[in-house]
């Protein structure tokens, strides 16, 4: 496992390897949204939780066809299936791998961005505890729906249309946790909700993820 | 007590029956060679003693994390250097040391070379390396020879009968001669399903929509 793990981090890391494509996503979706919307602060600070939610989901979905993808084309997703180490444990190493090269860069570089768009001080903590809480959901989610849609030419499109609704009860609660510590409220509740989703999808997605690509094996 | 065995066996590709009643058993030291015209169903019959894709009918008996499948693809990191794809599968199967496969396919001198650098046969030493390190006793080899130079087919023709001659197997779709007089030779021509009705269900998500 932790093999499987330390190729996944070393490949992304290498020339080629799309580290840094979400991370350069998320800055070019915050830099223009002021431009797009106007400068003025009031504005800004009003929108900027959602538009840096929105901002760091779609960020996430950028590289998820790459989880399976590659690994299906070179032959060694047949090979990985074939070892001892369960299918199960590979997708949830493969989705952990690809939060450790999107979402976690995401979360942490979040408070950079966050000042692009005026987001009130007391709500900086928050946004970064929420974005690690709901982030692993997302690659999770993702690396099911890649692996419903590996082999499938173009299949990037279909993967996109079919993880966006899973991807909403994140959105929703996560942009709520950050408005709410915006203004000054408790965001405990919403942050919990949060924690639920990504605790359940984590149990979840694994199984369902391998049975797809045992599916798709075939 | 035969290391696999596999009784009246018939595989399936996009719904359609391949070949069926087949039937074998390889014991320690057995190799096997599959013979057949394209699209018989060699591939389709290996990546289902495989576990990838499961049988239509018919039995297959092998231990659990028995048998090692190499495929058309050679499952290589362009990104990593031959070392690293080798130490990789190594781990992965829990396998031994790499230093004995790197020797037996001459891959030493390639060792710190990435593998986009390497030319289509060298990759292909380097994935029939890859069975070595998995430690499994039956190797499941697809067109094994494709893109080798005459003296690499000899090196893996030696590397297949050291494995045999440590109580391996092998079933080996090629068409070739490797130099294996003891080889049995499985003729698929006669196995070919007869009737083309189609299997009632779809085998996948990519064949219902694809």
């Amino acid at each position: 496992m932790r093999a499987l793990l330390i190729r996944d981090l070393r490949l992304a890391t290498r020339a080629g390897g799309g580290f840094g494509l979400a991370l350069a996503f998320f800055l070019i979706v915050c830099t223009l949204v002021p431009f797009g919307v106007g400068p003025e602060g009031g504005t800004l600070s009003r929108i900027a939780p959602g538009i840096l939610w929105v901002g760091a989901l779609l960020s996430c979905l950028l590289s998820l066809d790459r989880i399976f993808a590659l690994d299906f084309e070179d032959g060694s997703l047949d090979l990985l299936a074939t070892a001892p180490l369960p299918l199960e444990g590979a997708v949830a190493i493969k989705a952990l791998a690809h939060w450790l090269v999107t979402g976690l860069p995401l979360a942490l570089s979040a408070p950079v961005f966050a000042l692009l768009l005026h987001l009130p001080g007391p709500a900086y903590p928050w946004l970064v505890a929420s974005l690690i809480l709901g982030t692993p959901a997302l690659s999770m989610l993702g690396a099911f729906g890649a692996a419903v849609t590996v082999g499938l030419r173009r299949g990037g499109l279909l993967l996109s249309l079919l993880v966006l609704p899973l991807y909403v009860p994140t959105l929703i609660f996560g942009a709520e946790a950050v408005r709410r510590g915006a203004a000054g409220a408790d965001p405990v509740a919403p942050l919990v909700f949060l924690a639920a989703i990504t605790l359940a999808t984590l149990a979840l997605a694994p199984f369902a993820a391998a049975a797809a690509l045992r599916v798709n094996l075939r | 007590m035969s290391l696999l065995a596999v009784r009246d066996l018939a595989v399936a590709r996009g719904g359609l029956r391949a070949v069926e009643g087949v039937s074998f058993s390889l014991d320690p030291g057995g190799a096997l060679v599959l013979r057949g015209p394209n699209g018989i169903g060699k591939t389709t019959l290996l990546r289902t003693l495989a576990g990838l894709q499961p049988a239509v009918a018919g039995v297959i008996e092998a231990a659990p994390d028995a048998i090692a499948y190499a495929g058309h693809s050679d499952g290589l990191k362009p990104a990593l250097t031959v070392t690293e794809n080798l130490r990789f599968w190594s781990e992965i199967f829990g396998g031994p040391d790499i230093a004995a496969a790197l020797e037996a396919m001459n891959l030493r001198e390639l060792a710190a070379r990435p593998a986009h650098a390497l030319s289509a046969g060298q990759k292909r030493r380097l994935g029939l390396a890859r069975l070595m390190v998995t430690g499994r006793p039956v190797w499941l080899l697809d067109e094994p020879t494709v893109s080798l130079d005459r003296a690499s087919v000899a090196l893996f023709a030696a590397m297949l009968r050291a494995h045999l001659g440590r109580g391996g197997a092998a079933v080996i779709a090629t068409h070739i001669e490797l130099g294996l007089p003891e080889a049995e030779i499985l003729e698929l021509g006669p196995y070919r399903a007869r009737e083309t009705r189609r299997e009632s269900r779809p085998a996948g998500f990519n064949e219902a929509f694809g």
